[in-house]
Order: C-alpha cells, then structure tokens, then sequence
C-alpha cells in the first residue's frame, strides 16, 4: 500500500465537495479498493470514507419497491426483515457473496459501482430491473452497466440508494468459481411487471440479459423451457476454470434451477 | 483416566499448546522484534527467464529511509544453497547439480527468483526503494513442463544441465519385468499426471536475522521445520561459518507441510547482510510471495503397466515417471522422485518384479520439494489408480482384486529395495469396508441415479515408510546428512522434566504427544513436563520435523534419553534403599526394593540427584539429565484403506465427496485425538489436491497464472464430508514405541481413493480418464468429450 489521505464525509454534499477537492476516490466498504491498495495495484491519493453519510443508509419499503441505502452491508441486507419479507431472492443473494467479513463490510453501492464482471448485486439490479439513485439522478438498471468494470456514473457522481419492484417471484443461483467463489457463472430469474427478466453475471465482461431465456421463460416458467436454450459461447469469458463453451452451457442449467428455486 | 493423572499414554489429552494457539498468543517469528530492526525485502524477477543485463542501484539507494541493498554481485564468499541428497543415474554420473545462488547471478530462471535484498527502516520504505530498483533484463524463451523441458530445442536453463536434465535414475530388475510381461495374461496400463502444489502454509515464511559485533555471532529466527539442519547447511556448505556462530531459532511455526524444511536463499542473505548492516532485519513473505517463492509439490507425468496372471495376480509393474526439479534443486528435491517415490511402487502387494525410471528435469518454475507425503502419495496414487484400473479391466472387485494380492508374510522384502517389518492389509481393508457400509453402496448409488447424479466409490490402499530412516542405508542412497533424531531428557531437582527435542513442532503438537510419554514412562503429572524445541542454543542437536519421523524417532530418543534416566535412578534409589542395584524395580513412579513395600518416589531420587548428601559420589555423578540418539534400524510402514464415495452432477460437472473413510495402522498410538486430527488434516489436503488444487505456469510466458487464492483452489471445510476414522494396530517391531507416523497418510491415501472414485462414477457415461483436479469444468468436458 502506498500512502494516501484519508477524509471522512458527514453528508452526501460534504463527500461530494471532499471527492472534488481531493481528486481522490470514494471508499464504501473497501472490499475491492483496499485489497487492490494493498496489492499495490491501486494508488489513489486520496479517499473520502461515505461509511457516516446519512442519506447512504436504510432499508425501507416504498410503495411497490424495497430502497436500500447504497452503504447497507451486505449482512444487513441479508439479515433484513423487509427483505426477507419483501424480495427472499435478494437476502439470499447477499448471504451468499463472499464470507462474514466480506459481508460484514462490503456495500451495495460500492458492488455496483465496482461493477466486477463475477459481482452478484449487478445480476440483482439487472434482472429485477431496479432503478440506481445518484447524487445527481435516476438510472435505470438496464442503462446503468456499461462494461467491465464501466458503469453509467460520471466523475464524482455517488450512488445514494437502489429501488428495487417487488417480483412476483425470483431466485438467484450462483455457480462458485472453485478457488474465489465469485460467480463463475450467476443467473437471477425474475417474473416482474415487466415480464420475465433473466441476468447474469461472471460468464462475461460484465452483467447481461440474455434475452433468449426472457423469451422462453416469458412463455413457459419451468426447468424444461429453460434447459431447452442453447446459449451461444462466443463473447463469453474463457480462463483456467471454464470454457465459453462451458458457461454458455451453464446458463440455461442454472436459470432451470432458478425457476425451480423460485417456486 | 484424567488429562493429569499417570498413565496418560494412549489417551486423548487435550493440547497443552493451545491455549496459546487459541487465545493469540503464540510466538512466531513476525511476532519477534528487536531493537534498531530494519526491514527487508526481495526484488524478484518477473520474468520466467532472463539474462540480467545491468542493475542499478542509484535511485534505490537514494530513496528515503534505505540501509542497504544487495544483489549477488556483491555476495562473494557466499556459496550457493546445497542439495542434500546426490542421485546417482542409470549411466553411473552424478545428477547434474547446477549452481543454486542466494541471490541471482546474471540471470533468472523463475518468475519470483530473487534478484535483490533491500534493506530500509520500514517495510513500506523498503517497497518504495525496490520498485526504483532498474534491472534491464534480455528476455529469454521459457520452459515450464517437465517433459517439454528435454525436447531438443527446448530452452536451455543450466549450463551445467545439458538438455535441461537433472538425471535419468532407475530401480528394480527391468530383465524380470520384461519377463513377466512377456507371459502376462493380462497387461492393465495407465498414464497419470500428478499435479503440482502450492504448499500454502497459513504463516507464510518468515525471518529475522541479527548479527551480535562483540560476539561475532548471528542470531536467525526463522519459520522453519528444522532449525540444526537449516545451521547446518547454512555454515558449513554456504556462508563457511563455524556453527558455534550461528543460533537459528524455528519459535511458533505456522505450518510447513514439507516447504520449510528446506534452507532458501532469503534469510541466507540476510544472516550475511545482518553483519553488514549490523543491524536487525526483519523479512515476512507476504501470500503473494509465498506463492511464488516457497518450493512447490508433486509435478509428475507418468506411464505405468501392469502385468497379471488370468486370475488378477499381479506379476510386474513398469512405471516411467518425468518429475519437475524446478529451477533449482531445492535441498531435498532430488530424492522426492527417487528414493520416496520409487521404493513404495510395491504398495500393500506382492508383485514380485518392479522396474521404475525417473527422469528429472529443470523449467522455470519454483523449485520443488518434499510436500506432505513426498513422493509417498505420488507412488501411492500410480499404485492405487492402476490397480482400479486392473479391477476395472479384469472385471474383479475392487475389494477382491487387492486381497489377492496383498502381502501376508512380514518381514517381507520387496523388490525395490525395502523391507516391511509388519502390517495386517486384510484388517485395515476389512475394517474400511464396514465402517464405510460397503454393503449399503449399492443402495445410495441407486438414489443417486433416482436424483440424476452419478456415484462411485473408490478405494486406495495405501502404503508409507516413515521414520526416515536409518542413517547408514540413507547415506548409502545418496543422503548427505545423518537421519537419527536427539532428545534430552532434564530432569530438575522436584521431579518436574524438561524434554529437549530434535524434532520441531509446526502443527503436530509435540508439546503433549512427547510429554505423554515422559509422564506415562515417568509416572509423573503430565503438568510437571514441558517439550522444548526449535533452538539450536538450547537443544543439543536435532534433524527435525518430515516425513513423519517425529513420534518414531524423535519419540524414540526420548524413550532412550528415559531409559537412561530410569537406569541412573535406579543406582540412586539402590543406595538410599540400600538394596543392590538388580532388586530396584521401577514402576508407577517409585523405585521399590523388589518384593518388599520399601520404595522411593520419583522426585525423591531427582531431589537426591541435585541434594547429593546422602548420594554415591565415589561411584555416580549427581545430577539426573540425560541425552541420547536415535537412529533407526528400518523405516516404519504405516498403512491402511481409504475409500471415498462421490456424487456427480453431470449437468455441471461438480463432484461432491459424499463420505470419506480411512482405517490406518500407524502402530501404537499416544494421543489419539491428535492422531485423528492429524487423518482430517492430511485427508484435506489429499481431497484438495485430488478436486481442488492446481499450480498453473502460463507455458509460453512462464507465469505463474495461480499465484492467488483468486485462482488457487485451496479445500474449504463445506468442501468436505465428516470423515470416518478408525484404526487398527501392529505395532512397529523395531521401535520401544511401536509407533509408525501418522503426519502424511491422509495425503497420500485420499488422492488415489478420491480419484478411483471419481472414475467409478464416470465409467457410467464412458470416460476413461480425467486428471487431477477434477473440478467441475474438467468432469464436465471428460463427459462432453466422451459423449461425442
């Protein structure tokens, strides 16, 4: 790690005018930033903590919507009630990234905005079609990934909290790459007001909806519709624990098996 | 019987040491500090291989807070690390033993070679200055797999090792095997690759090394295995310093599994850069670093057959085996493949003939070394995955076709080269059966298939020699180092002991196993003993910890250093009782005149022996300390059957370990607890390397491409069924303890029963082969390329 200042916001605006005057980076939970810090292979001069900025922090019922503070832990979201309660699909899903410490610090909105192409929150938004509210704005989550670690924010923009529409019913299955337990490849099967929306994440350079299962799920909700979906290799990522052609293949099983668990 | 009452041998007591392990209060090395201490750290290379054009040290030296820098240009005097152990190959020539620097000279030939020492006031400063460090490198072409590595035209890594060979070595009568395969029923053949290993000991290693001006002496704390050998190799073979000079102190080790027996170039450096700084240095690899720098494991590609009658007896086995020396000869590498590995290909079998040749070669890659099991699990899995495959091909049993085989007459020479003292292979492979329900097998398969996934069982009956071994029949192979252990037995003035071990505890709880054994033969409260170790300047001499030698031979010199106490108590207790020597019997802690109730306690003889008042000092020296060494007359030979029964998805390939039982004979056992715990542990491992674990160098660029847990699978405990343990015993005939080791066999039984396993399950959609690690991606493409 090299050396670095370290500012903490107490508002939203006071972080905002710290990122600014700074030049430095935003620190949410930390869990990839410090890692990298650590590894020497991120140098920022500077980082403004948002852990103490009120309007970052909740989880609350609206309407037909849960909205989640963009520093909620991803143990608070697993252990939250109205989550629980609300979108079951969601609470699992942050149960299972990483391990107790991971989830005991790293955030919602700093998953995001990371937007790690083997991160599980992104395949949430995507699929369940909720929308990122910013210092600045309202993205929906179809025009928010953008690419490898490429999001929709501008310069010194902050995510301040996600609305998530209740499904109608949804699950999230993760197949764990064996050595980090990222998603080598993870499906979120949702039914929404929208239709059926299916995203995934770890088989490519970042989040997508793979359409061909909307279509097919949209017409039938089971494993066979599913299974029946053969998924095209080229595009998808290719390393030392799976082939394209192995996570294309992937895909459709464990969108099947996201129906099943979706009841 | 309580934890701290007499008697305690064969019990389960709770681990003195750890409380502290517990509780975070365990000294390892990164817990020591001293006073004006600098931080070092290592440039490495990262290229694979690279002539070293120029250094330049100038901006580095003039960064913040720098003491010092050191590349090998500046070690001269500085001899290279030796390796200990010289193989003779089959054209009569010593191996080629290339020149291993401490730090490199005019090249690299591994991604993590260490290029240069820097030495600041603080860690970060330390960093800072290396990253200023300009080595201009010429790039060469890189080798990374060890049979590609004697193609012609693969690049050339040694001068000294032409061809990149280290040496072509073989065991056994090759004119009987060609014999017997001439008039075979049935030959079974195989081709295996057992896969390299990261050792990933959770201390990483660790240093620090000081240099005392008005003694002229060095102190090095270091995260080690076996800190006499780690003096020894240091003074005597690299950096020519009397012994008497160098204090090298293993405190609380965090692991080793085999990489820390060896001496690495690292704190060599810094022992001879403590004097000329005259300072503390202080050095912790980080994991990265671990990753690249600690000597690997495994790295074998093998061809074996075997060759039966009609009924499934074996008749000979033929094995070729390439094994990856690394860069470098590490300091016991060059008999991992050889003497450990080529000598167990008998097994728990009489195969009568046996002919193995192992060709070694140099890559640019870490070098590799014993990693737990060493050469045992390797053996173990050509033998057990072989004879699967002959059940398979004869359409035996798996059960059956090893009973037909097994060896039932001891001691029984085998025809490569050792002789089994003892052992029963039909208990530990009956008791294996019932504590698995074999009998219930066919049932949970059938369930299985309702369910769509696909079982199997798989079976490896295992064999190890442990103790390493006798020092003459070692030296006669090729050692360059003496294998007895040594163990001093204090006995102070209250009858409380203090126990000196050779042996170093890393994990493997000596401080009670050995204290058991004080107490029991004592017949003392196992309160009163404490277990030093891991100090030249305190124990008189010691060969470590490997090999699981600790219990059988370093045990056993406690056992003798006992004897001697026990023997000079008695010429004590004689006079004080006035009754002749020969009438003193010694047992349950008192020595009593035989046949009558006069008697003495224990701490009455020591308190005799430092109080000598009424004491025989025209005869017998007061006093009651007592040292001895032990070296052993054989290997022991642990063994037993593991079976393990899997369950895959073959929609995603995942094999899941449903049940894993191993029946082991590791003779007579102390602490059974810590027997068990020592089974988990190694079978851990063994399902990690058989699922799981992968040491991938990219083969053009030579990188390592798992250099983190990112990519580096290691075994998680969600990974893992609850194991079924049991034993059974024959106790070792040549040790008082009858004890043969148990710190390796579940590393080197489970890859092999895992393995089975997994080809038992996949025969049902006709794959035929798949290597370690089968994970997921691997199974699924093995039944996708079966299927087309």
């Amino acid at each position: 790690m090299y050396s670095f200042d370290m500012h903490k916001a107490t508002s939203l605006d006071n972080a905002a005018a710290l990122l600014a005057q700074s030049g430095g980076k935003a620190l949410a939970g930390g869990q990839s930033l410090i890692a990298a810090m650590k590894l020497r292979l991120a140098q920022p001069g500077a980082l403004v903590d948002l852990s103490a900025v009120p309007e970052m922090k909740g989880i609350r019922k609206e309407g037909d919507a849960i909205v989640i503070g963009a520093m909620t832990r991803h143990a608070e979201v697993a252990s939250s009630k109205v989550v629980k309660d609300a979108i079951p699909s969601l609470a699992a899903l942050a149960e299972g990234i990483g391990d107790r410490q991971v989830r005991n610090m790293g955030t919602l909105g700093g998953a995001l905005a990371n937007n790690d192409p083997a991160a599980c929150y992104p395949a949430a938004v995507l699929a369940l079609n909720a929308t990122v509210h910013t210092n600045k704005r309202q993205i929906a989550a179809d025009a928010f990934f953008k690419g490898m670690y490429e999001t929709a924010l501008a310069d010194g923009e902050l995510i301040t909290s996600v609305s998530f529409p209740i499904p109608k019913k949804a699950a999230y299955v993760k197949f764990v790459q064996p050595a980090s337990r990222f998603a080598l490849v993870g499906v979120f099967v949702a039914q929404t007001g929208s239709g059926v929306r299916v995203a995934v994440t770890g088989a490519a350079s970042s989040v997508f909806r793979a359409k061909a299962l909307e279509d097919a799920l949209g017409k039938a909700f089971n494993n066979d519709a599913a299974r029946a979906v053969k998924m095209e290799a080229s595009g998808l990522n290719s390393d030392l624990h799976g082939s394209a052609a192995y996570r294309a293949h992937l895909i459709p099983v464990l969108a099947g098996r996201a129906v099943l668990a979706a009841g | 019987m309580g934890a701290n009452e007499p008697g305690v041998i064969g019990q389960s007591v709770r681990r003195k040491e750890d409380l502290r392990f517990i509780t975070g209060a365990g000294q390892f090395t990164d817990d020591v500090n001293m006073v004006r201490q600098t931080q070092g750290v290592f440039l490495r290379s990262p290229h694979a291989h690279a002539t070293i054009r120029s250094i330049d040290l100038a901006k580095a030296k003039a960064a913040p807070g720098v003491v010092a820098i050191f590349t090998g240009a500046d070690l001269t005097g500085v001899n290279g690390l030796p390796c200990g152990w010289l193989i003779t190959g089959t054209d009569g020539k010593p191996m080629n033993e290339p020149p291993h620097p401490v730090l490199a000279q005019g090249k690299v030939r591994y991604v993590g070679d260490q290029v240069a020492l820097v030495i600041a006031e603080t860690l970060h400063q330390a960093k800072d200055a290396a990253e200023l460090i300009d080595v201009d490198y010429e790039v060469l072409p890189a080798v990374v797999n060890c049979v590609d590595a004697l193609k012609p035209g693969a690049p050339q890594i040694h001068e000294q090792a032409p061809g990149n060979k280290c040496y072509t070595w073989a065991l056994g009568d090759k004119a009987a095997v060609d014999a017997a395969f001439a008039k075979a029923a049935h030959i079974s053949k195989l081709d295996i690759v057992n896969n390299r290993l990261v050792p990933n000991a959770i201390e990483p290693r660790c240093a620090l090394a000081s240099y005392d001006r008005a003694a002229d002496s060095y102190t090095l704390y270091v995260s080690n295995q076996n800190p006499h050998v780690e003096r020894l190799l240091m003074t005597a073979f690299v950096l020519g310093l009397p012994e008497t000079k160098v204090r090298v102190i293993a405190p609380d080790v965090g692991g080793g599994f085999g990489s820390k027996i060896y001496l690495y170039g690292e704190e060599t450096a810094m022992v001879w850069a403590s004097k000329r700084v005259n300072r503390p240095i202080k050095w912790a690899a980080d994991r990265s670093e671990a990753f690249v720098s600690d000597a690997h494991g495994r790295d074998h590609v093998t061809h074996a057959e075997l060759a039966m009658d009609k009924d499934g007896k074996f008749l000979a086995l033929r094995v070729v085996t390439n094994a990856n020396m690394g860069a470098y000869l590490s300091t016991f590498a060059s008999c991992i493949p050889t003497i450990l590995y080529a000598t167990l290909l008998a097994g728990q079998y009489t195969t009568p003939a046996i002919y193995v040749e192992v060709t070694a070669s140099f890559t640019n890659t870490a070098p590799v070394d014993a990693y737990r099991g060493a050469g045992r699990p390797e053996a173990t899995f050509v033998v057990e995955r072989m004879v699967h495959q002959a059940a398979v091909d004869m359409k035996l049993p798996q059960d059956e076709i090893r009973r037909r085989n097994f060896i039932r007459t001891f001691p029984y020479a085998t025809p490569v080269a050792l002789t089994y003292d003892i052992g029963n292979y039909d208990a530990t492979l009956d008791g294996a059966n019932e504590l698995a329900d074999v009998k219930g097998y066919a049932a949970r398969k059938a369930d299985s298939e309702k369910r769509g996934k696909l079982r199997g069982i798989g079976y490896a009956s295992y064999i190890e020699a442990c103790g390493l071994a006798p020092s003459n029949v070692a030296g006669a192979l090729g050692a360059r180092a003496g294998l007895f252990e040594a163990g001093e037995v204090r006995v102070n003035p209250t009858g409380s002991v203090t126990v000196f071990t050779g042996s170093h505890s890393h994990g493997q709880g000596h401080e009670t196993t050995f204290a058991q054994i004080v107490a029991g033969r004592l017949g003392i409260d196992i309160a009163n003993v404490e277990v030093v170790h891991g100090d030249t300047g305190r124990i008189p001499f010691g060969m470590g910890t490997y090999g699981s030698r600790s219990l059988s031979v370093g045990g056993t010199a406690i056992v003798k250093a006992l004897d001697k106490v026990i023997a000079k108590g008695k010429k004590i207790a004689a006079h004080l009782l006035e009754a002749a020597e020969g009438d003193i019997e010694f047992k349950d802690g008192k020595f009593t005149v035989a046949g009558t109730d006069r008697s003495k306690a224990f701490a009455e003889i020591s308190l005799a022996a430092y109080v000598p008042h009424n004491y025989p000092l025209d005869k017998l020296e007061p006093g009651l300390d007592e040292t001895a060494f032990y070296d052993p007359t054989n290997f022991t030979y642990p063994a037993g059957t593991h079976i393990a029964e899997v369950e895959i998805d073959p929609d995603t390939g995942v094999v899941e370990v449903k049940a894993f039982t191993a029946v082991d004979d590791f003779g007579n056992i102390i602490n059974p607890m810590i027997v068990e715990g020592q089974v988990h542990g190694g079978v851990a491992q063994g399902i990690g390397q058989a699922l799981l674990e992968h040491c991938v160098y990219d083969p053009e660029s030579g990188q390592l491409l798992t250099g983190s847990y990112m990519d580096y699978a290691m075994p998680r405990a969600d990974d893992l069924p609850s194991f079924k343990v049991g034993t059974r015993v024959t106790p070792c005939t040549h040790n008082p303890l009858g004890a043969k080791g148990c710190g390796e066999a579940g590393a080197i039984g489970a890859p092999a029963a895992i393995m089975n396993a997994v080809h038992d399950a996949l025969s049902a959609v006709g794959v035929t082969r798949i290597d370690m690690p089968a994970s997921p991606h691997r199974v699924w493409q093995a039944i996708q390329s079966a299927r087309a």
